[in-house]
Parts: C-alpha cells; sequence; structure tokens
C-alpha cells in the first residue's frame, strides 16, 4: 500500500465545501506557517527533496531559494493548472475533488516566498473546475484566510484564479506568465528566468499544482517525513494519471519506491491489461517522453527490475530508459500501431508549437506530414531516415523545450520500432486500414520482414 | 440582423456580463487590467452565440481599455475562441493517442454518419457540429467529447445517441454557473 498525502480525505463526502475540509484538518498548515519564518519554511520544502510535478522535476526548496527576494519587488508565486501534456489528468482530479487542497497550498506557499499577490492559472477547458476553484477562493476569502492581514498576523495576500483558452504551450512556464498577462502564449527567451524577471517583470515562481498540493503536508509533518518516503532522490509520494489498454485506467497516488511490474500488473493499480492482449509498448510519463517497448518496460537494460522514480525510469538515458515526466501513463497492447500513434503524436505538436523558431514551427509540420504518409502507405525507407534527420536538428534548436517534446517520442519509436516504420514501406497494402494491428498484430506477421526486400 | 452585420456601437453587453467585467479586472493591479482579457472574452464568447465577431472584440478593447490589435492577436492565437459562428452544440472530440487507443475515431464517424456532416460542417438547421480537438485532459476516461464547459466521458454509440436526443429535447446543459 502507498501511503496517501494528497489523497488522504478525497472521497470524505462535501470535502469540496470548506467546513467538512477544516474539519478534516485543512487550513492548519496557513496556521503554522503563520508562526514560521518564511526561510523556515523554505528550508523544510529543501529537506523533503520534492521535486516540481510538473514535468522537469526540479527540486522545488532549491527553485524557491533562486526567487529574488532582494530588489524589493513585489512577489509572485503562479500555479501551473494548465495541464494540457496527453496522458496527464491528475490536477484536474486533485482540484475537482478537494479544490481546498490546492487553496491552503497556494497560500502556505505564498507566505515562505513572501509573495502578496498570487494566480492560479488553468487551462479554458476546465472551465467547470475554474468555477469550482472560484468558489473555493471565495469561501477562504470569507474565513479570513486571504485578504488583509490572514487571522491576525499582518500578512496580506490576494488569490485569484485565471484562465486560458486551449494552448499547450502555456503550459510552458513563460508562456504561462505571457497568457497571464493577457498576450498571446509565446515563451520568452531565458535568462533573465522567471525567478527574477517574471509577471509583471516581478521576480515569480511557477508551480505545478501537485508540487503545490504536496507543501502543507510538508509544513505540517516536516521535510524529513516526507523524505522517508521513495528511493534515494525520488522522495515522497507521485501523481500517476494512467490511461491506454489498462483494465483500471485512472489517477493513483503512489510511493516513489515501487516497481512498474507491480503499478500495471496488481489489482491495487492498472489491474493488467483490459483485453488480456499483450502488452506492447508504454509512454510513462506523458507524449513528450520517449516510448518504451515491453521488454523495457518492466526491466532496465542491465536486466534490474524497474522501480516508479526519477532514476529508474530514466535508466539507460534516452537509448533505453525514458523518464517520469507529468505522471501521464500510457499503456498499448499489441492492437496499436505505433506508426500512427507517432503520427498522432506530431500531429499534437505541429498543431500547439508557438510558432516563434523555425525549426519547431518547420520541423513539426514536416514531421506530421512524413509520418502520415508512411502511416498510409505511401512511405518510403528514405523517409524513415529523414524523420531521424529533422528530430536531431529541432532537438535543442529552439527557444522553449517543446521543439524537444516534439523531437523526442519520434526518436524513441525510431529506435525501438524502426521494424514497423520499414513494415509500412515494404507491405502499404497491409496497412491501408487503420487498424490493421487488431487485425494482424505485429508478432503474426513480422515474419515477413525476415524475407529479402525486393523493394527499394 | 445577422451578428455579422453590427457596428460596434450597437453591440450590447448585458449588465451582468458588464459586472463580471469589472469583477474580473479587479483581480489584477493598476495598470495590468489587460490580464483579463483571455477570461473575458471566454465570458463575453458566451454570450454572443458562442463566436467572436470584429464588432465584439472591438467592444471587448474598448472597456478594457486596450487597443483592438491587442485582441484580435489574443483571439488568433488560443483555439478555444471562434472566429466565425459554429453550431448550437459542439461536440469536440478529443483525438489525441489515449483516446485514439480507446476508440473515438471509430465514434466521431459514427456521430457525422448519424448527423449527415463532416468534420467542422455545422449541420443545416445549425444544430450539431463535429470536431477534433486536442488532448483534454480525460485520457483515463476515453473516449470523451467537450460539450460547452462540461466533458461527457466513457461515450459508446448508445451514449452518443442519447446525448443527441438530450440535445435536441433541449435537456443538455453548456455552461457552468457562475
Ligand atoms: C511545452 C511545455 C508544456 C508544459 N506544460 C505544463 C503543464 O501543463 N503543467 C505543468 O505543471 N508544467 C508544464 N510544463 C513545465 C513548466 O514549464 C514548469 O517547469 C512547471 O510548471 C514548473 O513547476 P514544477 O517545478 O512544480 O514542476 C510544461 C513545459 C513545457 C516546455
Ligand atoms: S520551440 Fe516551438 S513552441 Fe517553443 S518557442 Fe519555439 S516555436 Fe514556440
Ligand atoms: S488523449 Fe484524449 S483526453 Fe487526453
Amino acid at each position: 500500500m502507498s501511503r496517501k498525502i494528497l489523497t488522504e480525505h478525497i472521497n470524505v463526502p462535501g470535502i469540496q465545501g470548506y467546513e467538512v475540509y477544516r474539519q478534516n484538518g485543512g487550513y492548519r498548515s496557513v496556521e503554522k506557517a503563520l508562526k514560521m519564518t518564511p526561510n523556515d519554511i523554505v528550508e523544510e520544502v529543501k529537506k523533503s527533496g520534492l521535486r516540481g510535478r510538473g514535468g522537469a522535476g526540479f527540486p522545488t526548496g532549491m527553485k524557491w531559494s533562486f526567487i529574488d527576494k532582494k530588489s524589493g519587488r513585489p512577489r509572485h508565486l503562479v500555479c501551473n493548472a494548465d495541464e494540457s501534456e496527453p496522458g496527464t489528468f491528475k490536477d484536474r482530479y486533485m482540484m475537482e475533488k478537494i479544490p481546498h487542497l490546492l487553496v491552503e497550498g497556494m497560500i502556505t506557499s505564498s507566505i515562505a516566498l513572501e509573495a502578496n499577490l498570487s494566480y492560479i492559472y488553468i487551462r479554458g477547458e476546465y472551465m467547470w473546475v475554474y468555477r469550482i476553484l472560484e468558489r473555493a477562493i471565495n469561501e477562504a476569502y470569507a474565513k479570513g484566510w486571504l485578504g488583509k492581514n490572514i487571522q491576525g498576523s499582518g500578512y496580506d495576500l490576494d488569490l485569484y484564479v485565471t484562465c486560458g483558452a486551449g494552448a499547450y504551450i502555456c503550459g510552458e512556464e513563460t508562456a504561462l506568465i505571457e497568457s497571464l498577462e493577457g498576450k498571446r502564449g509565446n515563451p520568452r527567451i531565458k535568462p533573465p528566468f522567471p525567478a527574477v524577471v517574471g509577471l509583471y517583470g516581478n521576480p515569480t515562481v511557477v508551480n505545478n499544482v501537485e508540487t503545490i498540493m504536496d507543501i502543507p503536508w510538508i509544513v505540517m509533518n516536516g521535510g524529513d517525513e516526507f523524505a522517508k518516503i521513495g528511493i534515494g532522490k525520488s522522495t515522497g509520494t507521485k501523481l500517476i494519471s494512467a490511461s491506454g489498454h489498462i483494465k483500471n485506467p485512472g489517477v493513483y497516488e503512489i510511493d516513489l519506491s515501487i516497481s512498474v511490474e507491480e503499478f500495471v500488473m496488481s489489482d491495487e493499480y492498472l489491474g493488467g491489461m483490459y483485453s488480456d492482449r499483450p502488452l506492447k509498448a508504454c509512454v510513462p510519463g506523458g507524449s513528450s517522453v520517449p516510448i518504451l517497448p515491453a521488454e523495457l518496460l518492466f526491466k532496465t537494460a542491465k536486466g534490474e527490475q524497474r522501480m516508479m522514480t526519477y532514476e529508474s525510469m530514466s535508466d539507460g538515458g534516452f537509448a533505453t530508459g525514458s523518464m517520469i515526466g507529468s505522471g501521464g501513463f500510457i499503456v498499448y497492447d499489441d492492437t496499436t500501431c505505433v506508426v500512427r500513434n507517432t503520427w498522432n503524436f506530431a500531429r499534437f505538436y505541429h498543431h500547439e508549437s508557438c510558432g516563434q523558431c523555425s525549426p519547431c514551427r518547420e520541423g513539426t509540420g514536416w514531421m506530421e506530414k512524413i509520418l502520415y504518409r508512411l502511416e498510409n502507405g505511401y512511405g518510403t525507407q528514405e523517409d524513415i531516415d529523414l524523420l531521424w534527420d529533422i528530430q536531431r536538428k529541432i532537438e535543442g534548436n529552439t527557444i522553449c523545450p517543446l521543439g524537444d517534446a516534439a523531437a523526442w517520442p519520434v526518436a524513441a519509436a525510431i529506435r525501438h520500432f524502426r521494424h514497423e516504420f520499414e513494415y509500412h514501406v515494404r507491405y502499404p497494402e497491409k496497412i491501408k486500414d487503420r487498424k490493421h494491428f487488431e487485425y494482424e498484430p505485429w508478432e503474426k506477421v513480422k515474419h515477413l520482414m525476415a524475407t529479402e526486400s525486393v523493394l527499394v | 440582423m445577422a451578428l455579422a452585420e453590427i457596428k460596434p456601437e450597437q453591440v450590447v453587453f448585458s449588465e451582468k456580463l458588464m459586472k463580471r467585467i469589472e469583477e474580473l479586472k479587479s483581480h489584477f493591479p493598476e495598470g495590468r487590467k489587460k490580464s483579463a482579457l483571455i477570461t473575458v472574452l471566454h465570458e463575453v464568447q458566451d454570450e454572443h452565440e458562442d463566436w467572436l465577431s470584429v464588432p465584439v472584440m472591438d467592444k471587448v478593447a474598448e472597456v478594457l481599455g486596450i487597443k483592438p490589435i491587442e485582441v484580435y492577436e489574443v483571439v488568433t492565437f488560443y483555439s478555444m475562441y471562434n472566429q466565425k459562428p459554429v453550431g448550437k452544440y459542439v461536440f469536440e472530440f478529443c483525438r489525441t493517442s489515449c483516446c485514439a487507443t480507446r476508440g473515438v475515431e471509430d465514434l466521431m464517424e459514427y456521430t457525422c454518419q448519424k448527423l449527415g456532416v463532416g468534420m467542422n460542417e455545422v449541420t443545416p438547421d445549425g444544430m450539431f457540429q463535429v470536431k477534433g480537438v486536442e488532448c483534454l485532459g480525460a485520457c483515463g476516461y476515453a473516449p470523451m467529447l467537450q460539450l460547452g464547459d462540461f466533458y461527457h466521458e466513457f461515450l459508446t454509440k448508445e451514449k452518443m445517441d442519447a446525448l443527441i436526443d438530450d440535445c435536441r429535447a433541449g435537456k443538455v446543459e453548456k455552461l457552468s454557473k457562475v
């Protein structure tokens, strides 16, 4: 059994409302934080080893200690609730079910950062969740947890929720800030980092919903307690949103110490495959991370058991590993066509590129077109190499990491499933129907690839 | 009169909308009221048959004290704003990987066939439109679609039939309450 830090009270009837939330220990971390010095709170977060849950896994305490407190400019905490990485739906689940935990976390974290004006930026499609948060914030104001002189402490904080309108790129922190300022979501060139020049030019910290929700527990129980959960530098629990061909899709809170095999196969978690077909591949951390073939999912290339930790998931680098990323865990069975799935992701990134940098704007479009060609039986052997070449030229040559995020899935798909791309080139008639692997999974047709190719 | 023919000075924002806009503006510091733009545009679109005509956008600029171009450049960037009239009920199916894995493509085809339209087309009676959009954060509840402010999840053909009937009967809520 994993610990329940975030989800302990999630099924308590009425927990969405203030009264029940408060009766279950809600807002105690604010009371405690108001009696601590901001630096002491930051120290606890550092001790906890908490790493950002939005995808990059950057240590939260360290990020907080970078915020410029010397310039005397106003500081802001901005919560990233843009959640648009395909496969990821954990933040929405939490905000919908227990919105006051986010409000409490925002207040406690703002105290640590000595911010007096903070925002939650939520994707526009989550409009009904926006209303839930708005209600929770209004309740918190009415009960004296927000506004002037909070609980008689002399500390002032205003907190508001604001929304986007359909743009994955606004999850990137500088694009998010631009969007929050009422502009197009074009990422800014870094440096300067938001910790120095962020919202309205002021020092700003941007953190994921789950990161912020971990703070109340850390403040109440101490960083050391949090660090006791997990393995090595992967401390605490993590929300994993699981989807695809599994029996029990949904959001799970897991200790960062269970094995991938247990997570996928045990009935406590995903319960194995939904139609009992073989597992073919898994994208373990949202669409941007490399896809892993079945043989590299439960065991690393070295033959060690793969664990649900930052380190173990990336063991082997991009050659044979992947990443925990945002916790968007997508499982595919043998009816899935990797070429089609890669095209699907490429279309997503092309659609979502903001268009500022040519390698990303043009490259994502070319990749989509080539993959479309391959998937529909019009591709050539050279197309596979061209695809490899394009993804390599995007990576590292753009303003923000969306370019990399578009390149990595393509690279990993070719690296691990090149044979499927070649099958599409050699047997165009067999792959015309998009369900070709449902009728004839790869295992049934792979013998065809053993023969010499007559086509060049 | 068709909305497109309306002159900016003829655009009317209801009292309720104006109050809401003032409230949203109050969430941002002096000199930073433009920050309310993206949220305001959602509210305005909801009150104007789900799309934003040029006169309506100009009115938003006036209300927020910014230039019209600042509104246009935002409206053209974000996918949730409509620059053309849309169907009364727009089924926005998520077409991304996890939903594709759980059969959304079949479901989109089924819905289009049933309504007698292609993707993105509006039915002749102006009631329905089918669109494919990118991941909506409901991947574990696939296949799914968004209709107005709400998600409809774990869809099947039977559920689509029922949803369409409910729309025709005027029984489907599109907007979440402020
Ligand atoms: C293209 C792109 C999209 C992103 N989307 C999200 C997102 O939806 N939610 C999120 O929390 N972080 C997202 N991030 C990461 C943020 O830039 C940022 O690192 C994160 O919000 C920091 O919070 P954390 O340290 O608490 O994880 C995205 C990054 C990129 C490059
Ligand atoms: S990498 Fe792509 S999304 Fe990021 S700034 Fe450049 S064009 Fe925009
Ligand atoms: S892939 Fe459809 S909601 Fe995420």
